[in-house]
Formats: structure tokens, C-alpha cells, sequence
């Protein structure tokens, strides 16, 4: 009567069920916590004296890999300059429809000027609503980020603020050496975001890299915009 | 009055499912116009009262028999074009000849006057007890009938599965 | 006959019609509640308190939802195919009683209203009859929607129906058997008598002998009903009824993960809530059908000096409606456990073990009957 245990062990399993703890989360009475690097949609920040980050040179146009950011720069006015550059980015669109969130475009952005927040509601009831452009992606002077449908219920502007994930995957974080430092400039509205949190699990595999694996280590951190700069070119040539 | 209305309805569906079976090009459209016919007798069943009978002929003619008519029907394909060649010479010609014979024995027995129709004969058994009177009658009177009947078609059910497992067809198959 | 009778009767028929709708309503919402719990999820719970309005408005979508026709079906076979799936359905319940009735003098007459839609004496032959019938809809579903994976759906329900009908029918030949030694009028095949017959307690059917009497007031204390004795012949016919359901495990007519859905792909809007509707009210009409014949159907406790008259007329319905809800309970928790068969040890289980298992029981059974109708042999 082997099987009829089997049979038995079964339903008990699923009985027992009923009295345990649900995973569902009431979306959207309940909101899950993201994790720290989540990609949600884009945001275009400004430094915090309102000067646009965007310099208008496409790099992120060109480490697109779905081809959804449309960039044209322009000569920056002298009298009244958008953006501390040479250029500013006169254009800027994203298709989201077509956009997969890997951030690369964040990565390739030599100012962080494009970062990732933690919105992910973006459903629109036509296609060119899903095209976003300058207006919705570029943060306000108060550093308040914008959204197409402020009045819908699923709007949640602190999502917009998190900005973290970003950072992260810019920073040479998860590196010892680096710590407790921010690589990052200041933002209008948040101003210099705080640091990675260390990494208690993964330390000691780290601390056991070779060190040729940790040259930068050596280096001064000081500028990696600079270097994330250098290799973006690069990429493009590989393509 | 209803049930000389539930009669000229129900025999309307059992005649037009009737003359589906030989019409109808597709053979589950046949299938189908035989099972309304078949559904149409049981009513008729039911309208004599005779309702162990009606429920015997849904169940095992429109239940079981209809079911694996279908089954086999679908089993074979369908979709398959009929093969219309007849393989009997003359037979149309020959049923014609027998349709004429019959309709004309039954259009002389009406002239003649010898023609009646079935009058119900007073229900001798009550309602009520046709199922403990059937079950009476199959187990006193035509044991032997029944028992036979049923020895003769678990036969043909050994002889189906015989023919089906242990003919010249399923060493090729093992060969192959 | 005069207009009362036939209110009455009318009335008896829009209940029966009315009581698996409404029942329907409630289990589709307590399958996906109870398969929700069982699943660690939290289930329907927007429409109404709980969600308890969830399939009113599934309906309402799928009332108001185009009717999307395949390019390929045979429309006339295509369009019949849900209908015949819901006439069985309907039918079915109408001759299951579903509560004892009352006697109510009105129009200068005293008259019963029983609580069932036709008393039938030919019950149980009428119930096999309508779940032979509603394989039609399965197979004409199948075959004319003129699409592979339901038409394989349609040829393995037939086969499967055919199969567990047989043994559904065996278990049901030995709990009628039995029923016949409990009365004197000899055997039933009215649903209604059957009921009749397992009222009260076993004391009055078992007499012991005379160092064992003590037993008997325990006896007096278990409910006459077939489910002690029938224990077997209940297990049988439940897998049946849980396969000529065609619900899990024994699904394989609509597998998601084989078939696609099997036939209900191929239907949508309101030809598609047929079906549904069907499908759920066979599943009603099993637990009912399971109840009367084994749990003894409305017989419950009464609390007559309690309660007010209008309760305990009621209240078999109640019980009624109580046990046949935890059988439900029974098919939806097996439906969250087990994993479906596959066809071959469908087929093996229904021909190798339960036809035998069932026709064994039917021959242990009729011994027990025939020598308690006619002594043992050599006495």
C-alpha cells in the first residue's frame, strides 16, 4: 500500500498549504521592494546649478543595442548655454517600445547624463506615447523627474527619484579598493547620491583576485568618466 | 393533443435524421442524423412509457454504439475523398425494383382495405414497474436468450481482439 | 391537474435549473480560491467581497466577447457542439432530489412540492444515459473545429468516457444492489427512493447476536448511509466520476501542456462559457449524484423542536448542499495534488484495475445480499 501513502503525502502537502504564507504581493496595493540595481525607465539629469549633463554627442545612441535612442546634438548657444559643453542634446528620444533596459546607455554616457530609475510602469494606449522624449525624460531645474501621465495611479514619482542603479553598474564598485567612494558627480535636486554599501558576501572572493586582475586598484580613481570615454569608441569599432 | 404534437415533431427529426444517414456527404453528418433518429426512437420509447427501454436506447445506441461510430469514423480520417465506384453491379436498378414492389403491396393493401394502423393495446403492465418487470421476465423466463446473447457477443469481442493481435499482419509488423 | 400542480411543477424545474447555476457560480470561485490557498496564492478578490463576484463577471466578459470562428470549422457541428455539451449538463440534475419537499395546502388542497425536478424511477439509467450523451460535445467539438490537437483531444475523450462509464456503472450496479436488501420493495433505480433507503441508523438493518448486542447502540449512533458498507464502490466511482469529468488528473482531453487546451482553444465568448458552464455543472452533478447515492443525499440532523418550521424545511437542502460541497472540496484538492496520467496508464487504470476492481466488489457485494435475502446455503 506503498502508493497510497504516496497518494496520501500528497494532499497532505497541498492541505498544509492553505494555512501557510502567501507569496503574492497585492500590486499595486503592494509595492515590492526592487532590488538596488533594478532597470527601470530613463531619466536625463541636470548638475545642480540646472545645466543640462547631456552634451549631445550620441554615444548612447551608438551602444544602443536595440537602436531606440534617437540623439541630435546642437551648438550650445554662447549667451545662454544649455549644457556646460560645447554641445547639448537638442533631440533626445527613446523608444520604449523597443528599448530592453540592459543600460548600456548608461554606461556609454561619458557626463551621467542618462541614468535608470526604478519605474517600470510605462504601459501607454498608443504607440507614439510610448516614444519618449526630451520633455518626460529630462529632470526639472528642483531636480523633480517627469512623467507622461503624472495623474495616473500607477505614477509613482519616488520610483523615479531612485536613481541608484545606475551608479552601479558606472562605478568601478565591487572592487576593495573602492569602498565608500563616490565616482559620481552631484545632481540637481539629490546632489552627490551616497555610496555603494560594501558587499559583505562577496569580499573575500575579491580580496583573493590575482592582482594583474586589480590593476586599476593602483591607479588614482579620480576620473572614470574619462576612461569610460576612451572605451566607448571602441565598442562602437567592435560593432 | 400533446402527445399527438410531441409525436408529428419527433417524428419529423427522426425522419430528417434519418434521411441524413443516407444523404449527408460527410460521414459524421451521417453519424450524427443516425444518433437524432436513434435520440427520436427513445422518445417515442418514453411517450409508451416504456422508460427502462427509452433509457437502454440512449444509453447504448446513442451512448456507446454512436460514440464509437464516431470514434472509428474519426479514427479512419475523414477528410479522406469517398470512393463512389460501386463494387454490386445493377444494384441501383435493383432497389428501385424492390421500392416499387414494396409501394406497390402497400398501395394495393390500402385499396384493398386491409390496411391499419397499429392501435395501442391497454397497457397491461403499470408504469411504474417496467424496470422490475423486464428485469423478471430476462432473468425467469429468457435466461437462456440472454445468456446466450451475451456469451455470443463477448465472443465476437474475443474475436475482434483475435483478428486484431493474432493475424499474419502482426508478424509483419514485428519484422518490420 | 389544476394551475397550482403546474406552478408547482414549474417551479420544480426552474429550481433544478436554477440550483446548479447558482452552485456553478460558486465553485468555479471556490476552485480558484481553494487552488489559490493550496498554491501559496491569494486568488480571485476584486469582484465582490473575496471575489465572490469573480465568475459573475467572467460570464459577463464572455457574454459581451466576439465569437472568433476558426477559418476551418464545420460551422454546423461547430456551433451544435456547446449546446449538447450544456443540455446533458442540465439534464442530469433533474432527477437528483436535492431535499425532501413539504406539504403546503393551498388553491383548497393539501399538495406535496418534492424538492426534485422529476422523481424518475429510472433515476440512475437516465443519469448514465446523459453522461454517455455528453461525449457528443467533446467529439464534435474536437473533430469540427478542423484543427489536429482537439480532434486528438475528441478521440481520446471518447475513448476514456467509454471506459470509466463501465466501471461508474458497475459501482453503481453494487451500491443499488445493496440498497435492495435495506427495503422490502426490492430493488430502485429511483434516485429519490435510494435516498429514502439510507435514513435513519444502522441498528435497524444489522441485528446481531446476543453477545454483541452492545454494538448495536453504537451502531445506533453511525447514519444508515451506503458509504460504510459501499466504501469500495465509493472509491470506484469517484476516479470514474473524476475522469468522466475529464478533470485533472485524468484531463487529458483539454492538456495545456499536450493539447494545447484541447478544444477550448478553439472557442471563445459565449460558445466558450458553454462549455464552461457545462463542465463545471457535470463536476456539480457528480459530487450530487455521489452524495445520494453514498452519503445519504438531504438526510441530516432535523433539530425540529428547535427550530422554526420554515428552517427545518430547509434544512435538508442545506445538508444536502453541505456534503456535496465537501466532495467538490475532494476534486478541486485532488485537481491542486496529483499530475495528470498518461494515456496509456489512463487506459490501464480504467480497464486492468478499476473494471475488475469494480466487478469483484459487484460479485462480494451480491453475495452479501443473497444471504441476507436467502440464509447461507447450507442453512
Amino acid at each position: 500500500m506503498g502508493i497510497l501513502n504516496d497518494f496520501a503525502k500528497g494532499l497532505k502537502v497541498t492541505l498544509r498549504q492553505i494555512w501557510g504564507e502567501r507569496v503574492t504581493a497585492e500590486y499595486p496595493k503592494d509595492m515590492r521592494e526592487k532590488p538596488q540595481r533594478f532597470h527601470g525607465r530613463h531619466v536625463l539629469n541636470r548638475y545642480p546649478d540646472g545645466m543640462e549633463k547631456c552634451i549631445g554627442c550620441e554615444l548612447c545612441a551608438g551602444a544602443c543595442p536595440a537602436h531606440c535612442i534617437y540623439v541630435r546634438g546642437s551648438d550650445n548657444p554662447v549667451e545662454a548655454p544649455v549644457s556646460p559643453g560645447e554641445r547639448f542634446g537638442f533631440v533626445y528620444e527613446i523608444n520604449m517600445l523597443r528599448c530592453i533596459f540592459c543600460a548600456l546607455c548608461v554606461e556609454a554616457c561619458p557626463t551621467e547624463a542618462i541614468t535608470m530609475t526604478h519605474l517600470f510602469e510605462m504601459s501607454t494606449t498608443n504607440r507614439e506615447d510610448a516614444i519618449y522624449t526630451k520633455s518626460e525624460l529630462l529632470i526639472e531645474v528642483d531636480g523633480t523627474p517627469n512623467h507622461m501621465f503624472p495623474d495616473d495611479p500607477l505614477a509613482d514619482m519616488d520610483e523615479l527619484r531612485k536613481a541608484d542603479g545606475w551608479m552601479r553598474a558606472v562605478a568601478p564598485g565591487g572592487r576593495a579598493a573602492y569602498e565608500g567612494e563616490t565616482p559620481w558627480s552631484e545632481s540637481a535636486g539629490v546632489g552627490v547620491r551616497p555610496a555603494e554599501p560594501a558587499q559583505e558576501p562577496t569580499r573575500p572572493l575579491i580580496a583573493v583576485l590575482p592582482d594583474f586582475l586589480n590593476v586599476r586598484s593602483q591607479e588614482d580613481p579620480g576620473e572614470p568618466e574619462a576612461s569610460i570615454a576612451e572605451k566607448a569608441p571602441m565598442q562602437e569599432e567592435e560593432e | 393533443m400533446i402527445e399527438l404534437i410531441l409525436f408529428i415533431i419527433v417524428a419529423a427529426v427522426a425522419i430528417f435524421g434519418a434521411l441524413t444517414v443516407v444523404f449527408a456527404r460527410n460521414p459524421v453528418y451521417g453519424a450524427m442524423g443516425l444518433m437524432m433518429t436513434l435520440f427520436s426512437l427513445a422518445v417515442f420509447y418514453v411517450v409508451h412509457l416504456a422508460h427502462l427501454v427509452a433509457a437502454v436506447q440512449v444509453i447504448v445506441y446513442a451512448g456507446a454504439v454512436m460514440t464509437l461510430f464516431l470514434f472509428v469514423i474519426m479514427m479512419i480520417g475523414v477528410d479522406r475523398d469517398e470512393d463512389n465506384t460501386e463494387k454490386l453491379p445493377m444494384q441501383r436498378q435493383f432497389v428501385g425494383a424492390l421500392g416499387l414492389v414494396i409501394v406497390l403491396v402497400a398501395g394495393i393493401a390500402a385499396v384493398g382495405g386491409r390496411f391499419d394502423w397499429v392501435r395501442p393495446a391497454a397497457s397491461t403492465v403499470e408504469a411504474n414497474g417496467t424496470v422490475q418487470e423486464v428485469g423478471k421476465l430476462l432473468f425467469t423466463e429468457w435466461i437462456l436468450p440472454f445468456e446466450a446473447t451475451s456469451l455470443l457477443l463477448i465472443i465476437a469481442a474475443a474475436g475482434a481482439i483475435a483478428l486484431a493481435y493474432f493475424g499474419p499482419r502482426r508478424r509483419d509488423r514485428e519484422d518490420a | 391537474m389544476d394551475f397550482w400542480d403546474v406552478l408547482f411543477v414549474a417551479a420544480r424545474v426552474v429550481l433544478a435549473f436554477v440550483i446548479p447555476l447558482v452552485a456553478v457560480i460558486f465553485l468555479v470561485w471556490g476552485e480558484r480560491k481553494i487552488n489559490a490557498d493550496m498554491t501559496n496564492r491569494i486568488g480571485p478578490n476584486r469582484a465582490g467581497p473575496w471575489g465572490i463576484l469573480q465568475t459573475v463577471a467572467d460570464g459577463l466578459k464572455l457574454f459581451f466577447k466576439e465569437q472568433v470562428t476558426p477559418r476551418k470549422v464545420e460551422f454546423l457541428l461547430y456551433a451544435a457542439a456547446p449546446i449538447l455539451a450544456l443540455i446533458p449538463a442540465f439534464m442530469t440534475f433533474l432527477v437528483i432530489p436535492w431535499g425532501e419537499g413539504f406539504t403546503w395546502e393551498i388553491g383548497g388542497k393539501v399538495r406535496e412540492f418534492a424538492f426534485v425536478g422529476a422523481d424518475l424511477n429510472i433515476g440512475v439509467l437516465f443519469f448514465l444515459a446523459m453522461s454517455s450523451v455528453a461525449v457528443y460535445a467533446i467529439v464534435l467539438a474536437g473533430w469540427s473545429s478542423g484543427s489536429k490537437y482537439p480532434l486528438l483531444g475528441g478521440i481520446r475523450g471518447t475513448a476514456q468516457a467509454i471506459s470509466y462509464e463501465a466501471a461508474m456503472g458497475l459501482a453503481i450496479v453494487a451500491v443499488i444492489l445493496f440498497a435492495s436488501t435495506t427495503s422490502t420493495d426490492g430493488g430502485t433505480l429511483s434516485f429519490v427512493e435510494l435516498v429514502e433507503r439510507q435514513r435513519g441508523t444502522w441498528d435497524e438493518v444489522v441485528s446481531l447476536p446476543g453477545g454483541l448486542s452492545w454494538f448495536e447502540n453504537v451502531l445506533g449512533l453511525i447514519p444508515r448511509w451506503n458509504i460504510l458498507p459501499q466504501f469500495i464502490a465509493f472509491v470506484i466511482f469517484m476516479i470514474a466520476a473524476v475522469a468522466e469529468t475529464n478533470r485533472a488528473p485524468f484531463d487529458l482531453v483539454e492538456a495545456e501542456q499536450e493539447l494545447v487546451g484541447g478544444f477550448h482553444t478553439e472557442y471563445s465568448g459565449f460558445r466558450f462559457a458553454m462549455f464552461f458552464l457545462a463542465e463545471y455543472t457535470n463536476m456539480f452533478n457528480m459530487s450530487a449524484i455521489a452524495v445520494v447515492l453514498f452519503f445519504g443525499g438531504w438526510d441530516g440532523p432535523t433539530f425540529d423542536q428547535w427550530l422554526p418550521g420554515i428552517i427545518v424545511t430547509f434544512l435538508p437542502l442545506f445538508w444536502f448542499l453541505l456534503k456535496t460541497a465537501a466532495v467538490l472540496f475532494v476534486y478541486i484538492w485532488i485537481r491542486a495534488t496529483w499530475p495528470r496520467l498518461r494515456y496509456d496508464q489512463l487506459m490501464n487504470l480504467g480497464w486492468k484495475r478499476l473494471i475488475p476492481a469494480a466487478l469483484v466488489w459487484l460479485i462480494a457485494s451480491t453475495v452479501v445480499v443473497s444471504v441476507r435475502q436467502f440464509g447461507w446455503p447450507w442453512a
